[in-house]
């Protein structure tokens, strides 16, 4: 499967208090947490995303908080994937939990811009930057989790489990 | 192969002699914990899965704390969501406001005797991770993961490496294990234990008592730890014995401990004299100074309580400094007891007349300021010292708001003083 979008770029540490703070917690509706994403460090996200559309960040991307919402608010904005240096854990195991494709590759996290087309190959890991025509290989997804996404994410794993 | 205290738990509730890291392992849990931001979507969740009960409901803790009493309509409704599902299911960790069992999460269920050396626990928040001062194995995951977990009372892990943190010495006056961890957080960074654990150790963790030692895990997160542990001493089986002399007395629960020739990622020796009253200035926990270096920012609010100071001892130590000073005029100081025993221990101690008479406001326990929910919310340009755990953007307000985060003694000085500072100046 292959996604390809323009890229939103950001730094390293992004929170989960910045993806989408606390203060809209109050629903769980991604098409209102969609409307808060990002909002307390880029507040044109969510007029200028299109769907498609790729994260790229640095470091620990999605530290802090819990909030299954952030992965989700992502995903209700359109982003295709994100690709970043590496991930909070927590982030990490909520974005497969909910079905965010997400890649860790440092180089491609460095070496691509604000505003690039990106094309992205789930299948190999290769990432392409179209507007410079570099490429990078992010490391493949694991095993497991390549059979969590088999079951269409962690419910319908469980729900195979729960049936044995 | 020879383990850490974190692996032979994972080892143990999975059935396994022994695990490495990276090996991946479904294991039995002992509790799943939600809050009332994150079980409402595990419900729906849980409902998809077309399961009809918990898979047991004594081990499903249901505690609505974030925005509680309901800030406002929705958050009422995410209460009354969970409340439903708490009574349809016959939950027995599920508490209404003011009972004596009630209070912030991470603050009530060491406090209630619930987990125990030994338990491995998931919870939907971050700071679950705050157990391990038990002894137990106790890490964050999102909604998808607890409705699962409620569901089959099983999930899965990576087992993680460890980094081994060596205390050794005493406290100076005024310092406390927040300190200490805020020193640990500003070495190795926001990401510094990412997907690992923090182990502690070394000849002198006696010098932390169980709250601070609570503190300390509780933390492990602001540094991107799967968990963190200390080992299993007569501090923890003294508090152990008295939160539930059932348990304690028919000797269930299980004390691990690292095997002499445990393999590190990291090892960090720390002095504990070393240590000086420390601030984590906007906008990560990392971002430490001194507290003695930043006399020169003023404030407008203080927040002494949270998952990370609300606890007995927390509110006695406030108490202490407080004692014939007052709030300084331009400064709000708002205290919140971490739980309703937490509250009432401090009414009967005279605590909260001290803190009245010094112009504090006492709340209800809540969540409340720490994540911007209510009860101390920032405006734009306001700046805030708190004992509670991250200062991100906006955390706890206006984007242009800034959370200095700091242990409890520097708050209720800061509050004095109406800038950052310490009791020594009192």
């Amino acid at each position: 499967m292959k996604v390809s979008g323009k890229v939103f770029k950001y730094g390293d540490n992004i929170d989960t208090d910045v993806i989408i703070p606390a203060r809209h917690l109050t629903s769980a509706d991604p098409e209102h947490l969609k409307e808060h994403c990002m909002e307390d460090i880029d507040k044109s996200f969510k007029d200028r995303v299109k769907p498609g559309d790729i994260m790229v960040a640095g470091k620990n991307f999605g530290c802090g908080s819990s909030r299954e919402h952030a992965p989700v608010a992502i995903k209700a904005s359109g982003i295709s994937l994100v690709i970043a240096n590496d991930f909070a854990r927590i982030f990490y195991r909520n974005s497969i939990n909910v079905g965010l494709p997400i890649l860790e590759c440092p180089e491609a996290a460095a070496g691509i811009k604000e505003g690039d087309e990106v094309e992205a190959d789930f299948d190999t890991g290769v990432i392409t930057d179209k507007t410079t025509g570099e490429s990078f290989q992010a490391k493949a997804f694991p095993e497991f989790i390549k059979n969590i996404m088999a079951s269409g994410g962690l419910v319908g794993y469980t729900e195979s489990e729960l049936r044995v | 192969m020879p383990m850490t205290m974190t692996q032979k738990i994972l080892a143990d509730h999975a059935g396994l002699d022994s695990v490495a890291p990276g090996d991946l392992i479904e294991a039995k849990l002992d509790y799943v914990l939600g809050n009332d931001v994150t079980t409402p979507p595990a419900i729906k969740v849980f409902e998809k899965l077309g399961v009809k009960e918990v898979f047991d409901k004594d081990r499903v803790l249901l505690i609505g704390d974030h925005f509680t009493p309901n800030k406002d309509i929705k958050s009422a409704e995410l209460n009354k969501t969970m409340r439903c599902f708490a009574r349809e299911q016959e939950i027995t960790h599920y508490y209404e406001l003011g009972r004596k069992e009630m209070g912030i999460e991470h603050v009530i269920i060491p406090d209630n005797g619930i987990v125990l050396p030994g338990d491995l626990v998931i919870g939907a928040d971050s700071h679950t991770c705050t157990y391990g001062a038990l002894g137990s194995f106790a890490t964050g995951v999102g909604s998808t993961d607890l409705a699962c977990a409620m569901a089959r009372g099983v999930t899965w892990f990576k087992v993680p490496e460890a980094i081994r943190v060596n205390l050794n010495g005493s406290f100076k006056k005024f310092v406390t294990g927040k300190d200490l961890i805020l020193n640990i957080i500003g070495k190795i960074g926001v990401d510094g234990a990412l997907y690992k654990s923090l182990e502690f150790g070394g000849e002198d963790i006696s010098a932390l008592s169980m709250d601070q030692r609570l503190t300390v895990c509780n933390m492990a997160i602001e540094c991107g730890a799967k968990n963190g542990i200390f080992p299993v001493d007569n501090c923890t089986l003294e508090y152990i014995s008295k939160t539930n002399p059932g348990r304690f007395n028919k000797n269930g629960y299980k004390v691990y401990t690292a095997d002499e020739d445990a393999v590190y990622s990291d090892v960090l020796n720390i002095n504990l004299d070393d240590i000086d009253l420390t601030v984590a200035l906007p906008h990560l926990p990392s971002n430490t100074k001194k507290a003695s270096e930043c006399s020169d920012l003023k404030i407008d609010q203080v927040v002494i309580g949270s998952c990370t100071n609300g606890r007995l001892e927390d509110i006695g130590t406030a108490a202490a400094i407080f004692k014939g000073l007052k709030v300084h005029k331009d400064v709000r100081c708002i205290v919140i007891p971490g739980s309703q025993r937490v509250y009432r221990q401090a009414l009967d101690n005279g605590w909260l007349q001290i803190l009245d008479d010094a112009g504090c406001v006492i709340s209800t326990p809540t969540c409340g300021p720490c994540l911007g929910g209510h009860m101390g919310v920032l405006a734009k340009g306001e700046r805030c010292v708190s004992t509670t755990n991250r200062n991100f953007v906006g955390r706890m307000g206006d984007v242009d708001s800034e959370v200095i985060l700091s242990g409890v003694p520097v708050a209720a000085a800061s509050a004095v003083l109406g800038r950052v500072g310490t009791p020594d100046e009192l």
